[in-house]
């Protein structure tokens, strides 16, 4: 028998190991689950996570199915690095969508240098304006972040089905729920030739090395930190709860908020009813998976965009259906969630002769 | 001591209850147990002396499992054991309080005790036990309460109460004393020693010297992780156990009287009353007193009678009602917060260092940047200054002779008093013109109380208004020039210490004392 004891610290050990290990557990339960449903498991696991990233074409796309995640994942480990829990990205990148697309869609023949970016920061606004409605309800009525943040992403959602089928529906578009597709000038660039990727792709990474950098070096990066750490402490020296709760809001709404215009103005082109997959809350799992740490964010978020290739890879080669994909992330969070204990506690087995036991 | 009649078995050789040899614990950079012996024989109470960072804490703790040794064995009556955890080790029978609480604040006094216990058979009737437990030996608590509500006193009664629910067999206490008044010292020795008596075992460790003269029988000396010497307390003086411990002789401290100018107050608190922010916190009533350039002023009181609420109104955690409440070099500063006060040349310190002094997980930099960013020009441009920010922590270090591995450590990683003393110098180097500081020696030894002492004064002699909340009284006469008493958030008028006798102080802190929590009749 198994117990587990308390060590008394925190394992930097762990902190770093449990990510690799529920990463290792995940891929052997998703192997017993394709034997389940009748694929030979390691033919399916390779299909799953190997093949999808064998050619030119499936890097491009593994990274432009990351640049997403890892926008809104960066922004959010921002987030909790202040305790301030907001798991509704994928309503905040809705909303950016809505707000660049809808100025994109209003100026159909602008020129891309100056109008490009002006859609991009419109985005970034609507990602905030977003998110402030969930700091304002948290500090003027101390309403809990974690319900409003994800009641918005609902409400986000159905304000983007009412536009796309009614107002901003393209009146060529044979009535299906969509809008035109954008303009050359609202149109997010590619940067290599020849493959899929696009400006956020650099983007994300470069994100990251920024949001590293104010985390670590600034002083407002180290009032978050303190006021994550030791709430009591970041009062004793002075620093604003509401004001710093703003800027995590703002800043992690405003990344989703960027990463939802430029998908709209990239990959999808206009707005539909579908514009994520729920990046939004598959960004929950890239931040915690990364440590809440902006370069663990990279390497979490190709993992799991690498999670969304693989789905569709099975579907197509297996004749396994997609949900895959959620499963995949659904049982690499449990794993996450279970080995993190690793890192306060440790495994001890239990002697059943050892002259002290606890009845448990 | 005062008993006549030893205790029977006060001699330990015959069949002792703990035999720890040769303990070692290697932390990086730290060899803090370095093959140590300790012989705890039964009824007997046993302190364990040394100065700060010495490795008294590390060596508790590796006896109550929370730490394992690197090497060595621990014989628990008569049988070699292995303690892998605390929950076994009360099961063994070994209760410990802590130098810092591991208590949850969100939750009340006794749902925090049943969370220690290692059986939830032992929950039941829990309530009544722990007010009968409370009562009989002293400690007044109210099982209801939020711990986030509790003074530091109040939250080492929990510790207390907690463990003697279990009857253990041996009592670790760790720096017990460093926060109860005199009088609840004088009623935890009688606790303690009835303890003795009936039977259990108690490790003390304490800087308080003469505390650990009139309780314990045996002593174990450490230094650098070493035990140096093994003395019987009562028969040495307290400046003795001192030079055992740092194996120096001590400078004789004299603060005389310094020359208080008659300027102009620095610090001026006009009619302060404020709410407390906490659910069963101490309002402030009508707190009106000065302070002049030079001079110290002490406040005694009994904790919980407004001393967390004062602190944080003079640090600016509160705000006060009005600007014009207080007063700096003639300033209204009342609405003003932390910062800005800092700025102005207003610094405090709380008494709680982890987690409001201090962040725990953060290094001793960083720690230094929390509180000096701006009086220590540690940032440039929004970004912190990396290179002058580690430059004042090891300015710190050197000048307060902080034992630790450098400007990088996590504050966690310093022994009690190295943290305290490491959070003092930070206040001080500042070199503001008004301090306040809450129990500045708390858990610092005898040699490190001394240099801050002889800090303190350096600092007032140059003009600074010191400010001092503090249960020592001991420490109020030696160091202040004048002493007010603050009891159920109303202070009284500051009086001269020269004129202040020990009975009157005592009057004012239990004359006027506000109603301990009320006892639900069980
Ligand atoms: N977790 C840790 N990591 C690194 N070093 C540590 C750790 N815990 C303690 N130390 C070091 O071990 C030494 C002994 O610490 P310990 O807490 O046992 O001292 P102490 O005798 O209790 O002192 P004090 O009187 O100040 O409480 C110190 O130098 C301290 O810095
Ligand atoms: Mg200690």
């Amino acid at each position: 028998m198994f117990r587990l004891e308390p060590r008394g610290e925190r394992s930097t050990f762990w902190t770093y190991g449990s990510p690799v290990l529920a990463v290792l557990l995940t891929i052997l339960t998703m192997g017993a689950i394709f034997a389940v449903m009748g694929a030979p498991p390691v033919t399916a696991i390779e299909t799953f996570l190997i093949s999808p990233i064998t050619s030119v074409a499936g890097l491009s796309a593994l990274a432009v199915r990351a640049a997403p995640l890892i926008i809104i994942g960066v922004g959010l480990a921002f987030c909790y690095r202040a305790n301030v829990w907001n798991i509704g990205g994928d309503g905040q990148f809705t909303l950016g969508a809505i707000a660049g697309g809808g100025l994109a869609l209003l100026f159909p023949n602008e020129a891309f240098w100056w109008f490009y970016p002006v859609v991009l920061v419109t985005g970034i606004l609507g990602g905030m304006a977003w998110a402030a409605i969930v700091a304002a309800l948290k500090l003027r009525f101390n309403a809990n972040e974690i319900l409003t943040s994800l009641m918005l992403v609902y409400i986000a959602q159905l304000v983007l089905v009412w536009l796309v089928t009614g107002p901003w529906r393209d009146p060529h578009g044979f009535g299906f729920p969509q809008s035109a597709m954008f303009s050359a000038g609202a149109t997010t660039p590619m940067i290599f030739s020849g493959t899929t990727i696009h400006l956020g792709c650099l983007l994300a990474p470069l994100l990251a090395i920024v949001l590293w950098q104010v985390m670590a070096r600034s002083v407002l990066g180290f009032q978050l930190r303190v006021v994550g750490q030791a709430p009591r402490a970041a009062r004793y020296a002075g620093f604003s709860n509401a004001r710093l709760t703003w800027i995590a809001l703002l800043v992690s709404g405003g990344l989703s908020g960027l990463a939802g215009i430029i998908e709209v103005t990239g990959p999808v082109g206009q707005l539909t009813t579908s514009i994520t997959p729920g990046y939004g809350f598959t960004a929950v799992i890239v931040a915690f998976l990364g440590r809440l740490h902006p370069v663990g964010v990279i390497f979490a978020g190709l993992l799991l965009a690498l999670s969304y290739l693989g789905g569709d890879a099975a579907q197509i080669n297996l004749n396994l259906p997609n949900a895959i994909t959620g499963i995949f992330q659904g049982v690499l969070l449990f794993y996450l969630l279970g080995a993190d204990i690793l890192i306060l506690y440790r495994l001890k087995r239990v002697n059943p002769a050892a002259p002290v036991t606890e009845n448990s | 001591m005062d008993s006549t009649t030893p205790p029977p078995t006060a001699a330990p050789a015959s069949d002792p209850l703990l035999i720890l040899r040769g303990i070692v614990k290697q932390f990086p950079g730290c060899l803090a147990n370095d093959h140590v012996d300790l012989t705890v024989g039964r009824h007997e109470i046993h302190a364990l002396l040394g100065e700060n960072g010495a490795g008294k804490s590390t060596l508790v703790k590796i006896i109550y499992g929370v730490m394992k040794p690197d090497a060595g064995t621990i014989t628990w009556d008569g049988k070699i054991v292995t303690i892998a955890n605390p929950a076994q080790a009360r099961a063994l029978g070994i209760g410990m309080v802590f130098q810092h609480f591991s208590l949850f604040e969100a939750l009340t006094v006794a749902e925090n005790i049943a969370l220690g216990l290692n059986n939830p058979e032992d929950r039941v009737g829990l309530y009544d036990r722990i007010v009968d437990i409370s009562t009989r030996y002293g400690l007044p608590l109210d099982p209801k309460r939020a711990v986030h509500d509790l003074s530091v006193g109040e939250r080492q009664r929990i510790e207390i109460v907690r463990c003697l629910l279990q009857n253990p067999k041996l009592l670790i206490m760790d720096e017990p004393t460093s926060v109860l008044t005199p009088q609840e010292v004088q009623k935890l020795f009688g606790t303690l020693r009835r303890l003795a008596a009936e039977g259990c075992s108690i490790l003390y460790i304490s800087h308080k010297l003469e505390e650990i003269r009139a309780l314990c029988e045996r002593a174990t000396i450490m230094r650098l992780g070493k035990v140096t010497a093994h003395c019987i307390p009562s028969e040495k003086t307290a400046r003795e156990l001192a030079e055992l411990m740092i194996s120096a002789k001590l400078k004789t401290q004299n603060f005389g009287a310094r020359a208080v100018s008659s300027h102009a107050p620095r610090l001026v608190l006009d009619r302060l009353t404020i709410r407390s922010n906490q659910p069963f916190g101490t309002d402030l009533k009508d707190i009106s007193f000065a302070v002049a350039p030079g001079e110290i002023l002490g406040i005694a009181g009994i904790a919980g009678n407004g001393q967390t609420e004062l602190m944080e109104a003079l640090s600016g955690e509160i705000p006060a009602g009005s600007p014009k409440n207080i007063l700096l070099d003639g300033i209204e500063i009342g609405h003003e917060g932390p910062m800005a006060r800092r700025k102005r040349g207003c610094c405090a310190l709380p008494e709680e260092r982890n987690g409001h002094g201090a962040v725990g997980g953060m290094t001793l930099s960083e720690n230094g940047f929390l509180s000096a960013n701006m009086r220590g020009a540690l940032q440039r441009l929004g970004l912190i200054n990396r290179k002058r920010t580690r430059a004042f922590a090891a300015g710190v270090i050197e000048r307060f002779d902080v034992r630790t591995t450098g400007p990088e450590a996590e504050a966690r990683s310093l022994s009690g008093g190295n943290l305290q003393k490491f959070l003092i110098g930070r206040e001080v180097v500042q070199q503001p013109s008004v301090l306040i500081l809450s129990q500045p020696t708390w858990g610092v030894d005898a040699g490190a109380a001394a240099a801050i002492y002889e800090a303190l004064v350096a600092l007032a002699k140059g003009g600074t208004a010191i400010v001092i909340i503090s249960q020592d009284l001991d420490e109020i006469l030696m160091l202040c020039d004048r002493i007010a008493v603050i009891a159920a958030g109303r202070i009284s008028p500051p009086v001269k210490v020269m004129d202040a006798t020990i009975e009157q102080i005592g009057l004012l802190m239990g004359g006027s004392r506000h109603q301990e929590p009320e006892h639900v009749p069980a």
